[in-house]
């Protein structure tokens, strides 16, 4: 239960946009919040839950940069980054929580 | 005395290479009671056999608009094209008949099986592919047309036999039986859904204007045309695209996790009728 609040709060926290991207957002700043957000994705992947929601906020991070929309980019990528990580932990609680569903 | 402690030592290292699931394990039979038992008194009016008919087996005015569809079914000319595709020769002269037992006829209902050499689950559409890898054919894509024509034909030839798949005595067997159950009941997707969510604690109610299939005998009438795809489509494309739907990111088609899932439930239909190809909503 505690695990299903998390997903959620982790969820609602990325739709809000965690942390307001700092006007002054550049290329490094988006190499380093899109490389935290594939890590997080990747390894959700290893628990084979990743998100469909994870892969088209990280493509539309791409397209924010590749349009040198730096803020847009930085915010699109943080937002993966908590939905990937909001995965992991929905994998991480199902990978017993399942049990509780089996018809018995 | 070393001998003896030789012996434990031994015994202590197999215990403690033994998997932990080994502990836990299921017992498929039991399972398959309890599952069929759930269905069958959530749905006390619904014949047994009919659950093969997915939500047309619901109630009367589903039943009746299912009797309508099968006068002109819309998987007609899938049907057609698998017949002519299933006889067409390869380039080395064989046909898909050489691959399986009694010529490819009226063998569906013993997929998938578990090939105990292989140490893995082998579906319809996996050996279907296999056959023609092994006559130097390309393989065909597992969510297109080509591959809903050979099933339905396949699957055609064996409607009314029941489903009859074993698990045997095997611990490769019952740890892909497991797979399959837990993804099956595991929750995913930003929607946080499990396949159990819609098709067992949610069956036969409406999802918009959809009725959900109960999970018992849910494969049965695979392929299916859908009239919300227009076209048909193979159990591959139906689990990639239930974990689309709920925002889960599909697997590749038949990766051995989704090959599990299709034993697993297909064990939990044994004695249900091979009812496809179908037609779904």
């Amino acid at each position: 239960m505690r695990a299903r609040i998390a997903i959620l709060a982790l969820a609602a926290l990325a739709l809000c946009a965690v942390t307001p991207a700092s006007a002054a957002a550049d290329a490094a700043a988006f190499k380093a919040a899109y490389a935290a957000a594939v890590a997080a994705n990747r390894e959700a992947g290893a628990l084979k839950d990743q998100w469909t929601t994870t892969s088209a906020a990280l493509k539309e991070a791409e397209q924010a940069a590749s349009a040198g929309k730096y803020d847009e980019a930085v915010r699109l990528a943080q937002q993966a980054e908590a939905l990937a990580k909001a995965s992991i932990v929905q994998a991480k609680e199902q990978d017993q929580a399942w049990r509780a569903a089996v018809i018995h | 005395m070393g001998g003896r402690i030789l012996v434990a030592l031994t015994a202590l290292a197999l215990t403690a290479a033994t998997p932990v699931r080994a502990v836990e394990r299921v017992d498929p039979q039991a399972e398959f009671k309890a599952f069929r038992g759930y269905f069958q008194q959530h749905f006390p009016k619904v014949p047994l056999e009919d659950f093969a008919n997915g939500p047309y087996a619901m109630d009367q005015d589903m039943r009746k608009q299912w009797e309508d569809i099968e006068q002109f079914p819309p998987y007609e000319f899938a049907l057609e094209d698998g017949k002519q595709l299933f006889a067409t020769p390869f380039k080395n002269g064989k046909t898909y008949a050489d691959c399986f037992p009694n010529g490819g006829v009226g063998i569906r209902q013993t997929y998938p099986y578990f090939d105990t050499k292989a140490g893995e689950v082998v579906t319809l559409e996996l050996a279907l592919n296999r056959c023609r890898a092994a006559n130097g054919e390309k393989p065909l894509s597992y969510v297109g047309p080509e591959m809903a024509a050979l099933t339905a034909t396949m699957a055609y030839t064996s409607r009314g036999k029941p489903f009859d798949i074993k698990i045997p005595d095997d611990p490769r067997a019952l740890a892909a039986y497991e797979d399959g159950e837990k993804y099956f009941y595991t929750r995913r997707g930003q929607l946080n859904f499990s396949c159990a969510s819609c098709h067992v604690q949610s069956a036969g109610e409406r999802i918009r204007a959809e009725v959900l299939a109960p999970a018992l005998g849910i494969l049965a009438a695979m392929p299916i045309y859908r009239s919300e795809w227009g076209s048909m489509g193979t159990i591959s494309r139906r689990f990639t695209s239930c974990n689309s739907q709920v925002r889960a990111t599909p697997l590749e088609p038949q990766d051995a996790l989704y090959r599990d899932v299709e034993y697993f439930l297909s064990y939990m239909s044994n004695g249900l009728p091979i009812a496809g190809p179908g037609a779904r909503p």
